[in-house]
């Protein structure tokens, strides 16, 4: 590609070398099209989010640490904590994600690069869903990868460890696309963080029942297609309509 | 008249302390807001008197 | 029409129609309310299972009602500001979400209490209470956003945002909710699915309903004009307003 746009700037321009470098360099902008920007901010924020990987790795401590926490708190026995194991596992993942919301849009808002991101000409939507996507990548999927594990810890009953990771990582996917509405709406605020969980906590409950009946139901050995259908549903409805929601909330923290 | 005395109405059959308190609790929120409402509508007139009648005075010294 | 509507949409013009419109507001709920809350009480049949703890529908109906047209008011009034930037549409949406927070604690409470005679216990995971429960974090959100920013201006539209995707949300939690609840728990009795009511029970189930909402219309007509008096302090118009009567207050007193 760099080729084509040197022969161009030569071809129309005759001027001494100075004026062609400078032509050259102004000349170089990418043939920025929708994807190309997607496909930059997801690569970006990738590579910065892998550079923190501790920070990567926080909320699947966090997980791990809460799941620890209840047959501590409530009892080591496995037939009481196997009737409780898949809402523990649910509701730890719906908070591990939580937790690293706050971190979605805070450190760009803070260097200014989500200022930048506003002013981009490709529209605000689709930027902030790449984003959301890269947010699902490096804790979504990483707690429901996880979980199987966790859920051997909980004495989770056979056949339900596949459904475990599934519902979660078809669950996380909403609760992150949902989340980041909470997240743009706080991200001016000095203390947004509580804040943020009031916000968004009514929102996760659909999500929480049906991934935790989800669970259940393979347990009970019925039918898990209906919970994963509509957790489904509630993944298309939210990657339809949360995108422009987080657009606008962003613009509102902006100017905030 | 679904009851035959006052005293059996208050009684609520039996039912007294629960029908009283959710209506009593009812009423009470729906006067405090009420209260609430027109506390604040004094206190704004009353700040914006006070401002207007200093704006007035101090108009008054100017001329 | 749509000048009149278009009229509504300036402070100085509201302030003035809403005058005019309050009192008539006012009459209708307190009649609205008396007549229903007596009839209701003393008049109405009693319950053949509950007895007269039955009674409580009067007061949890209404304020559930209430609570949920309280949210959808304040999200289309949202979308209007958002839209159409009318200020007082949002100066109206401020002022509904703590009235619909109480209309909610008072359908909650309510409710509760209305489950001990009937089911033993003061908190059922009843599927209308729950969703009712969850309804009312929706509005602390709401107000503890507003609350929280700075600028006014950003406050409303926050506000107005997360309204919306509440709003949007609300019929998506109820039915989850139901459908949990019917999963966990045997078709038990629930507090209002009930075979048909008679209608001297029902009829003044909907006084009730009636008063309730011209209650919150008053109100809110009330409370707007105070929110656009905080807002508009140093306009013209209000300082005028304010000036004529402080004017007349000093003429009484000379007299």
């Amino acid at each position: 590609m760099h080729s084509s746009l040197h022969d161009a700037s030569q071809s129309s321009l005759h001027g001494s070398d100075t004026t062609q470098q400078v032509s050259a360099v102004l000349l170089r902008e990418h043939k920025g099209g929708l994807m190309t920007a997607v496909k930059a901010t997801l690569e970006r924020d990738l590579t910065l989010l892998l550079r923190r990987r501790g920070e990567v790795l926080n909320p699947l401590v966090f997980f791990a640490l809460v799941i620890t926490l209840f047959p501590i708190a409530i009892s080591p026995d496995p037939e009481l904590l196997a009737v409780i194991a898949p809402g523990l596992l649910w509701v730890a993942a719906l908070l591990a994600a939580l937790l690293s919301l706050d971190s979605l849009f805070r450190s760009d808002y803070d260097d200014g690069s989500l200022e930048q991101l506003l002013l981009a000409p490709q529209p605000l939507v689709a930027l902030s869903l790449a984003k959301v996507a890269v947010h699902w990548l490096l804790t979504g999927l990483p707690l429901a990868l996880m979980a199987p594990m966790l859920g051997i810890m909980l004495a989770l009953p056979a056949g339900s460890y596949a459904i475990l990771a599934l519902s979660l990582a078809l669950g996380t996917a909403s609760l992150s696309l949902i989340g980041a509405i909470g997240a743009a709406l706080t991200v001016g605020l000095a203390r947004g963080g509580v804040l943020l969980s009031l916000l968004v906590l009514p929102l996760y409950i659909p999500v929480l029942i049906f991934g935790a009946g989800a669970v259940q139901a393979a347990i009970f050995g019925d039918g898990v297609s209906a919970h994963l259908a509509i957790l489904g549903a509630l993944l298309a409805a939210s990657l339809m309509l949360a995108p422009w929601a987080i657009a606008a909330s962003l613009r509102i923290s902006i100017n905030g | 008249m679904a009851f035959d005395s006052f005293s059996e109405f208050l009684a609520m059959g039996g039912h007294a302390p629960y029908v009283w308190s959710a209506w009593g609790v009812t009423a009470l929120l729906l006067l405090a807001t009420v209260w609430h409402a027109r506390a604040e509508q004094r206190q704004l007139l009353k700040g914006l008197k006070r401002r207007a009648r200093r704006a007035n005075s101090a108009r008054g010294n100017v001329q | 029409m749509w000048a009149f509507i278009h009229k509504l949409g300036s402070p100085k013009w509201f302030y003035a129609i809403s005058a005019k419109l309050q009192p008539w507001f006012w009459a209708a709920a307190v009649l609205l309310l008396v007549t229903g809350s007596l009839w209701g009480l003393a008049f109405a049949p009693a319950d053949y299972q509950q007895g007269n703890s039955f009674r409580i529908i009067y007061v949890h109906v209404p304020a559930a009602f209430l609570a949920q047209s309280i949210f959808i008011a304040m999200a289309v009034s949202g979308l209007v500001f958002m839209v159409w930037k009318i200020k007082v549409a949002d100066m109206a949406a401020a002022v509904m979400a703590p009235l619909g927070a109480a209309m909610t604690f008072v359908a909650l409470f309510s409710g509760a209490v209305w489950g001990v005679p009937t089911w033993g216990t003061w908190w059922m995971w009843d599927a209308r209470l729950t969703s009712m429960l969850i309804l009312l974090f929706l509005y602390l959100g709401v107000i503890a956003l507003r609350g929280a920013f700075t600028s006014r201006d950003s406050a409303s539209r926050a506000a107005s945002v997360l309204a919306m995707v509440g709003v949007i949300n609300i019929p998506i939690i109820k039915y989850s909710v139901d459908w949990w609840y019917t999963l966990h728990q045997p078709a038990s009795f629930t507090l209002t699915s009930r075979p048909t009511m008679p209608t001297e029970m029902w009829l003044p189930l909907v006084i009730m309903v009636l008063g309730f909402y011209s209650f919150f219309i008053a109100l809110t007509l009330m409370r707007t004009r105070s929110e656009i008096l905080r807002r508009e302090a140093n306009k013209r118009w209000v300082q005028d307003l304010v000036k004529g009567q402080v004017v007349n207050a000093q003429a009484e007193e000379a007299r």
